[in-house]
């Protein structure tokens, strides 16, 4: 199969990016260490191309019953250009998709869906969206170029090329504006590393100029281009679930931790299974951990107890760049979730001693 | 991409220095571009002796970890020190100071089996 290209693909090319298939796209997973990438995100800024992301308008007067229905977070309570993390239940207690909700007004929201979901969140809405009335979806992912400028210094860049104050954008809210010349560029104050800074929604037309606008603003305060695997790093050590890994259609939100993006006061899709999961109580959820011994976690591994019983298995786990020790995330038995608890983690053929934590592992200066 | 004439080369991506008997062994170029920043290195098979294409250690970048290869059988008599506190200087000088081993070699016509720097180009498609 033939992989999609994203509007900045061969900018990406030119910088000599390591290109690597993700999602059916060609994307940059590094341009030159991942270790200098993650720190610019850290103490600097910088841009990552995302847009291979999906985005889905849902429009009209029953847009937000079908999104009350599909997802597990409470829309009512999003005010006009406010945003939402929230997750598409599915009905065997696991998860479709983890997502973001804008509300532009109380009859227009936008989802923003991972790259390697969108066909199957399509289908998956569509099929409480079919019949229903006064609802409209697109699916406009293929027209929208993403990119998420983060980092401490985020903010002072991209002000040089708007007049809207950026210091008024909260964090999940945003505005739709004139960016960089360009009429109605979604600015959000969004983004997936912990160090601040927002994402910009841009048609596809005028994505290569804005992108290069952004490093010309960028340029004396060392902004760099970011590749997935600095976006990984940067994610994991603010312990967020990606999907695919910490969470899929097996796991359930309250077994993610994502009980607060769970909102019982409302029904819609399996609440009555997940409420009763609930009371009844979890019996693995997914825990962060540090490595005490020296050695780096990785998806697959076994996570055991003293004596070597597997109690858990790890779903995302790295060297942290910014804390120089190996950190990971994995479903472990309940009863070995607290805080501090001592649990091993299996490395090829040794038990590493590992102390279960509670993320973020990293905390901003 | 920097592949020195005089090395040879294995299709895991290693290079070999033959010294007589000895063969010091480090990861290509290319290797150490693919894996990005390494991390660790893990080779606790000093003074083993080890078949050639059996594993004698492993490589931990930031996003991966991969398996290193004995590119000719013999019994490894050194191992880098240097790579505990730097495991970056196999990024930053792979064929000099971020070499990994030294093998006393059982059998040195074995190296004759392995990749001149022109065949090894055409496996990584240089």
């Amino acid at each position: 199969m033939e992989l999609k290209k994203t509007a900045l693909t061969h900018i990406h090319e030119q910088l000599g990016a390591k290109m690597v298939p993700f999602a059916g796209y060609s994307m940059p997973v590094r341009y030159t260490s991942d270790m200098e990438e993650h720190k610019t995100v850290r103490e600097g800024v910088g841009v990552f191309d995302v847009s291979h992301m999906g985005e889905f308008m849902v429009t009209g007067p029953g847009a937000e019953a079908l999104l009350q229905q599909v997802t597990s977070n409470d829309v009512s309570k999003l005010v006009d250009n406010q945003a939402q993390y929230s997750c598409l239940p599915n009905d065997q207690g696991g998860i479709v998709d983890d997502l973001i909700v804008y509300r532009f007004n109380a009859e227009k929201y936008m989802l923003v869906v991972n790259a390697s979901n969108i066909e199957k969140d399509w289908n998956w809405i569509m099929q409480f969206a079919d019949g229903r009335e006064g609802v409209n979806m697109e699916n406009i992912s293929d027209e929208i170029s993403l990119f998420a400028v983060q980092g401490p210094k985020a903010v002072e860049v991209l002000q040089k090329l708007t007049d809207i104050d950026l210091s008024t954008i909260k964090f999940y809210h945003f505005i739709e504006g004139s960016f960089a010349g360009v009429d109605e560029v979604i600015i959000s104050g969004t983004g997936y590393t912990g160090s601040g800074g927002f994402e910009l929604y841009v048609p596809n037309a005028v994505a290569e100029e804005v992108w290069k606008k952004i490093f010309e603003a960028g340029k004396d305060y060392g902004i760099k281009p970011i590749g997935l695997g600095a976006r990984d790093t940067l994610r994991l050590e603010m312990g967020f679930c990606l999907y695919g890994n910490d969470i899929d259609d097996t796991t359930s939100p309250l077994e993610a931790r994502l009980g607060w993006i769970t909102k019982f006061n409302k029904e819609f899709t399996n609440s009555e299974k997940l409420k009763e999961q609930k009371e009844a109580g979890i019996t693995r959820q997914l825990s962060g951990f540090k490595m005490v011994d020296k050695g780096i976690p990785r998806q697959g591994y076994d996570i055991t107890d003293a004596e070597g019983n597997i109690i858990g298995k790890v779903t995302s786990g790295t060297m942290s760049p910014s804390l120089g020790y190996g950190i990971g995330m994995g479903y472990i038995k309940k009863e070995f979730t607290a805080p501090g608890t001592e649990i091993f983690i299996a490395v090829r053929n040794r038990q590493l001693r590992a102390e279960v934590e509670k993320a973020p592992f990293y905390k901003a200066q | 991409m920097n592949l020195p004439k005089e090395l040879k080369y294995t299709k895991d991506h290693e290079w070999v220095r033959i010294d007589g008997n000895v063969a010091t062994v480090g990861i290509t170029d290319f290797a150490q571009r693919e894996l990005g920043d390494i991390v660790y290195v893990e080779i606790e098979t000093e003074g083993d002796e080890v078949e050639e294409g059996e594993v004698f250690g492993t490589v931990e970048a930031v996003k991966t970890v991969s398996d290193l290869f004995m590119p000719l059988s013999g019994t490894i008599s050194e191992v880098n020190e240097a790579l505990e506190g730097e495991p970056e200087l196999v990024n930053t000088d792979p064929y000099g100071q971020g070499w990994m081993i030294k093998i006393e070699v059982a059998d040195e016509s074995a190296a004759d089996n392995l990749l001149s720097a022109d065949e090894y180009a055409e496996v990584i498609g240089q």
